[in-house]
């Protein structure tokens, strides 16, 4: 083996011009597919966990029926205490879970004793909504990172338009399920970023707080965000949890809780999954220039040296060996291309650290990407280029094997 | 007992309806260690018996032994293996393989056919390029030496699998008259030296004198043939 090895080597250094020309096409391909993989990569990452780590959490449950009317925050579809009990023992006796949030969602009216508009607020106990979404402080640009009884964090798209600052006294309006108006007044105690997706232009205060406003004799949920210990286990913890909440029936015998990964509520799932294509199509371009440049190098190479074969395999050379022959011959330059490529991938994705480049997305401004590239993507992407190299050399190195080689030698 | 038995052999190719017989029932023995020669004409058939006898391709009747062997019924694979084992080739264009030394050359056939241990495979190629006088140019690529150089390299590669045969096709034709004698007196050394029979075909009349046995050919058919003390008998 190491003497058909060394054979192809050196014919692959014998067409200096044509095997440097062949491995730099391979090595841009890989070069490409590592940055965009690492790029696409890390921007999904860093935008899922914007997401799921400011305000929606990883996993979210939901009285059955809760999501499908979520634009109006149905009071009606509330869990009572009772229902939120049952929920909080199903969590509880789930492992992989971290910490959960109940939050009761209601709209109102918001007024700055001026003029009014429409607002969406959550009641949240700020300890628990905190540690479930533990980016959330960081969207308060202003005032205090707190949520205290008496306080509201507004929107900044709402504070902007009702031109409301940090300390002024608002006053919110709601109807509670019953049909009856009440009203609170709140200190604005900070201004919220606003995030991408369902949730993200909310405002928030203290559950106590939403309780009064809603005049509830007992306190009702609208929703519990559920923070992983491992997001990578979302779909194994998302099954167990509903597993266990799939028991607690309604009164019709229907289950009486929904169960949703963010992915099931945010819409960047779907860009997410776009980015997941493209990074396909990426991979299957990469295929397609691997694939072809292999196989016409092979085919040249068997075509030139057909009165060679004729020797070797005159000389006693068994087909077999001819066939791996060239099949080390491809073999070798998927491996260079990818070895390199590989190389000046991770330089080119570790550059693209340091040089800390940001970039926006909707109105999340100034987010900094930081590409990262896996030790399993580089391996995938590396057998992937070394498998269809081989294939690619496959047909060529088989025609080789197969020639006769009284007609071989004969070749002119 | 005979290293080649030819018996009423025959080659036709076929190229569309035109038949084309190269060889007529032919019928000889070649004996061991003994340095044959089979002359004609262009397209007398030479080349077509030096590829039937060995095993590039099959006769289309009667029946061809080579060393022992029925050789007109080998697969592929098995006809490979033959070859690689029992015959060795000295090509009119030497037809070395150009990404490897001399040495390597040479140690080929020992290496991807035969998988012979390092230390026996070292012996054996240093002992033949010596004997060809080729142990100074051993790490020469073919590119480096001259036409005469390479055949005594092909000689040498020839020869260094032990096979019984070894086979020329017109091993001097493309080598001045100075060059061509000398490769034919490291032929006719190393079937002295090694016991291996040569056979070779040439058009070169003054190097067929250095045959001991010489066949003739004509139109497929075998016309003639003549040992070393020139006796001359029809056939």
């Amino acid at each position: 083996m190491f003497s058909l090895c060394k054979i192809a080597l050196r014919n692959l250094v014998r067409q200096k011009r044509r095997t440097l020309l062949t491995a730099s096409l391979i090595t841009i391909g890989v070069v490409f597919v590592v940055v965009f993989v690492s790029v696409s990569g890390s921007f999904k990452n860093m935008m899922v966990g914007q997401i799921t780590d400011s305000f929606l959490g990883h996993i979210q449950i939901h009285k059955k029926g809760y999501v499908r009317s979520l634009d109006s925050l149905p009071l009606t579809l509330n869990m009572n205490s009772k229902a939120v009990k049952k929920v909080e023992e199903a969590l509880n006796e789930t492992p992989g879970i971290e910490t959960y949030s109940a939050r009761l969602k209601f709209g109102g009216m918001f007024s700055n004793f001026v003029e009014t508009t429409n607002v969406r607020l959550n009641g949240v106990y700020p300890e628990n909504e905190f540690r479930t979404v533990p980016l959330f402080p960081a969207r308060i640009r202003e005032g205090e990172k707190a949520i205290k009884k008496g306080d509201v964090l507004l929107p900044e798209l709402l504070a902007k338009g009702m031109k409301v600052k940090v300390g002024d006294t608002v006053v919110v309006v709601a109807t509670n399920r019953d049909g009856s108006v009440n009203g609170k007044q709140f200190r604005v105690s900070g201004i919220l970023e606003s995030a991408t997706g369902p949730g993200g232009r909310d405002g928030y205060v203290h559950i106590e707080d939403a309780r009064e406003i809603l005049r509830m004799d007992e306190m009702e949920i609208s929703e519990i965000a559920i923070r992983l210990k491992d997001f990578a286990k979302l779909q194994e913890v998302f099954g167990m949890v509903g597993d266990r909440l799939s028991e607690q029936l309604n009164k019709q015998g229907q289950p009486a809780f929904e169960i949703h990964t963010w992915e099931k509520l945010s819409p960047f799932y779907n860009i997410a999954r776009m980015i997941d294509i493209m990074t396909l199509f990426v991979k299957l371009m990469l295929i397609a220039i691997v694939l072809i440049s292999i196989m016409n190098v092979m085919i040249m190479a068997v075509y030139e040296r057909i009165r060679e074969i004729g020797t070797i395999a005159a000389i006693g050379t068994a087909p077999g060996k001819i066939l791996s022959m060239f099949l080390v011959e491809g073999f070798s330059l998927g491996v260079f291309g990818a070895l390199v490529g590989n190389v000046i991938g991770v330089a080119i994705v570790y550059s693209l650290g340091i040089a800390k480049l940001t970039f926006d997305f909707g109105r999340q401004k100034g987010l900094l990407l930081s590409p990262t590239i896996d030790l399993t993507d580089i391996l995938v992407i590396s057998l992937i280029v070394i498998a269809i190299s081989a294939l690619a050399s496959l047909q060529p190195a088989f025609k080789a094997s197969r020639m006769e080689p009284i007609k071989a030698l004969r070749h002119v | 007992m005979s290293l080649i038995v030819a018996q009423n052999l025959s080659k036709t190719y076929a190229q569309g309806e035109i038949r084309v017989e190269a060889l007529k029932g032919l019928d000889f023995n070649i004996e061991p260690a003994s340095f044959v020669s089979f002359v004609g004409p262009s397209g007398s058939g030479k080349t077509t018996l030096l590829n039937l006898i060995g095993c590039l391709d099959k006769p289309t009747s009667g029946t061809l032994s080579v060393a022992d062997t029925d050789v007109s019924h080998l697969d592929r694979r098995m006809a490979a293996s033959f070859r690689g084992e029992r015959i060795g080739f000295i090509f009119q264009d030497f037809n070395l393989i150009p990404v490897l030394t001399a040495y390597e050359n040479v140690e080929y056939p020992l290496l991807v056919v035969q998988n012979t241990p390092s230390s026996e495979r070292r012996r054996r190629v240093l002992a033949l390029l010596d004997a060809v006088g080729m142990a100074e140019q051993k790490n020469k690529y073919p590119d480096q030496i001259s036409g005469g150089q390479k055949q005594r390299v092909a000689i040498a590669r020839a020869l260094v699998a032990d096979p019984k045969l070894v086979l020329a096709d017109e091993p001097t034709a493309n080598l001045d008259h100075e060059t061509a004698y000398m490769v034919i007196d490291v032929m006719k050394r190393m079937k002295t030296e090694l016991g291996t029979t040569f056979v070779f075909s040439t058009h070169d009349q003054k190097i067929v004198g250095e045959a001991e046995t010489i066949y003739t050919l004509e139109d497929g058919v075998l016309s003639g043939r003549e040992v070393k003390n020139n006796n001359v008998q029809s056939m």
